[in-house]
């Protein structure tokens, strides 16, 4: 006959405690669900950032509308003001040929282009610093003054910012989520162990090490901490799969979930939440029961 | 093994031994009696570093008491089965799992064929799966009897472990207390029971020291 129940494993050696289980389970799952959407907005805000900015090339125009006799007079103006222009990699005006081209799709292509008084157009390259239009318009206005700087996506520059401070905030939120969940369970173990002192004490007579006695309560903190955050971040992601579709729209919500590569940032978070609840009771416990020697 | 010398122990301002000294080593085989009050179980709590002594060199296994680190308290109990006077069991686990428990916190396995050996001879089988608060006062001091032997301890300390068993029962257990005291064994066995200490004089050489007024000393013949 053989002698059934003592194949103990050592995390059963402190009781359950359904008061701390149930917190535990609660907090992680919560904190699971609330670190999906802060993932969620880092990838979203990250995604539109970068979507922005290379959309957002590095040129601007000069218009030039001129009497006709003043137009190269100005035109030369214009690229000796933008030589000296710091910010400015590089300027041309384009050709008659290639400002035909431009036009042709609205205008066909036997334009009489030198007979109108078609502005003339100049590009310029930014470098990565780029210019300041500002001053760069005060400039051209005392020295070409029929031109006009039109820096079509400089609009979109504090937008760019927004986002990158959208994506800094969803990661603070990640940090501060797990912080907020270290410190729950912190309490949980410490109350906890405050509960099982007895148990604890037993322990010890027969020759336990704190290390021993530490070890089964984190793994049962461990344990409820993995559960309770895969439910949350399943809970999480099917949210975020509920959300109503708006692609096409270059906002916000285009890029809020999870696609292709970034879903194995998904089993991160109760990977996380697990690391979490093992280092803080792990800490808890051995700091507790140095303080109950 | 377990070394006193000159120790002084008091709860608070009452002073309990002044000046108390023992070696027991191995093959030794003490009782320890005294008058209820006398600081029989606060001895044996020193003996396995549950308290520590005010005064005087405490040493177990060679090593002073107040220099071991609380790795070493616990390693140093996986050498000391202890009964205590009440029990001490974790209330949660089985009988079977509370006498195997020194063997799973130390990391140990559990030999079955022994744990089945030695639940029989407690007389315990029909209980193993039992929970410590269902036992009757003598089966729960057969159960912790059963779990200061199972780790095969250097050392044996037993506070009163006869208290609630009937007279067959306490020569059974002799019997095993004996048993391992021939393995070598050092073995201190707080008792008022003056028929069972006969009993083992009978059958192995014994001292019985007697703690009165704070002082050991060693009992008269008489017994
Ligand atoms: N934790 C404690 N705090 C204060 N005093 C205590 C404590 N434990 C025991 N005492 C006192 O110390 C004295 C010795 O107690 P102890 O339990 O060692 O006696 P004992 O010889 O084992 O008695 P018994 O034969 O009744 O078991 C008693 O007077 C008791 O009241
Ligand atoms: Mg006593």
């Amino acid at each position: 006959m053989s002698a059934p129940g003592i194949d103990l494993s050592t995390n059963d050696i402190v009781p359950p405690s359904g008061f701390t289980a149930r917190l535990t389970l609660f907090t992680s799952a919560a904190m699971a669900f609330l670190a999906v959407f802060a993932v969620a907005l880092s990838l979203a805000s990250t995604q539109l950032a970068t979507r922005w900015s290379d959309a957002m090339a590095r040129t601007a125009t000069i218009r030039l509308s001129a009497p006709a006799g003043q137009v190269e007079a100005q035109t030369r103006a214009v690229l000796a003001a933008l030589e000296t222009t710091p910010g400015v990699a590089s300027a041309r005006a384009l050709s008659d040929t290639e400002q035909q081209e431009l036009l042709a799709p609205w205008m066909g292509t036997n334009l009489p282009i030198d007979t109108l008084a078609i502005p003339r157009l100049i590009e310029v390259v930014e470098t990565a610093q780029g210019f300041d239009s500002e001053n760069l318009r005060l400039r051209l206005s005392a020295e070409a003054p029929g031109a006009v700087l039109d820096d079509h996506t400089r609009w979109r520059r504090p937008f760019i910012a927004a986002a990158e401070h959208l994506k800094f905030i969803g990661l603070v939120s990640v940090a501060l989520i797990g912080g907020a969940m270290a410190a729950m369970i912190t309490l949980a173990a410490n109350s906890a162990l405050a509960a099982n002192a007895q148990v604890i004490r037993v322990l010890r007579l027969v020759g336990a090490r704190d290390i021993v006695i530490a070890r089964a309560f984190v793994r049962r903190f461990s344990a409820r901490a993995l559960v309770g955050a895969l439910v949350g971040a399943g809970a999480g992601v099917v949210a975020l799969l509920l959300l109503p579709s708006v692609s096409g729209a270059e906002t916000i919500f285009d890029g809020l979930g999870f696609s292709g590569s970034s879903w194995f940032l998904v089993p991160m978070i109760p990977a996380g939440a697990i690391l979490v609840a093992y280092l803080a009771t792990r800490f808890a416990a051995l700091r507790m029961l140095g303080r109950m020697a | 093994m377990i070394e006193l010398a000159h120790v002084a122990f008091g709860y608070g301002k009452r002073q309990l031994f002044a000046d108390v000294s023992l070696a027991l080593n191995e093959g030794d085989f003490f009782f320890l009696t005294g008058p209820s009050g006398a600081g029989k179980t606060t001895f044996m709590r020193l003996c396995y570093l549950d308290l520590l002594p005010e005064k005087g060199s405490l040493k177990l296994f060679g090593n002073e008491a107040r220099d071991l680190s609380r790795d070493q308290v616990a390693l140093t109990r996986q050498r000391i089965g202890v009964v205590h006077q009440d029990c001490q069991f974790l209330e949660h686990l089985s009988v079977v799992e509370n006498i195997a428990l020194p063997l799973t916190v130390g990391g140990r396995d559990v030999p079955l064929g022994d744990m089945e050996e030695l639940l029989n001879w407690v007389g315990l089988a029909d209980h193993r799966n039992a929970l410590p608060a269902q036992l009757s006062g003598g089966e729960r001091q057969r159960a912790a009897l059963a779990r200061a032997v199972m780790m095969d301890p250097d050392v044996i300390l037993a506070d009163e472990p006869t208290g609630n068993i009937d007279w067959e029962m306490s020569q059974r257990l002799l019997t095993l207390l004996l048993e391992l005291n021939r393995m070598g064994k050092a073995i201190l066995l707080a008792t008022h029971d003056l028929a069972l200490i006969r009993q083992a004089k009978s059958q192995a050489s014994t001292r019985v020291l007697r703690l009165a007024g704070g002082e050991l000393q060693a009992a008269g013949v008489d017994l």
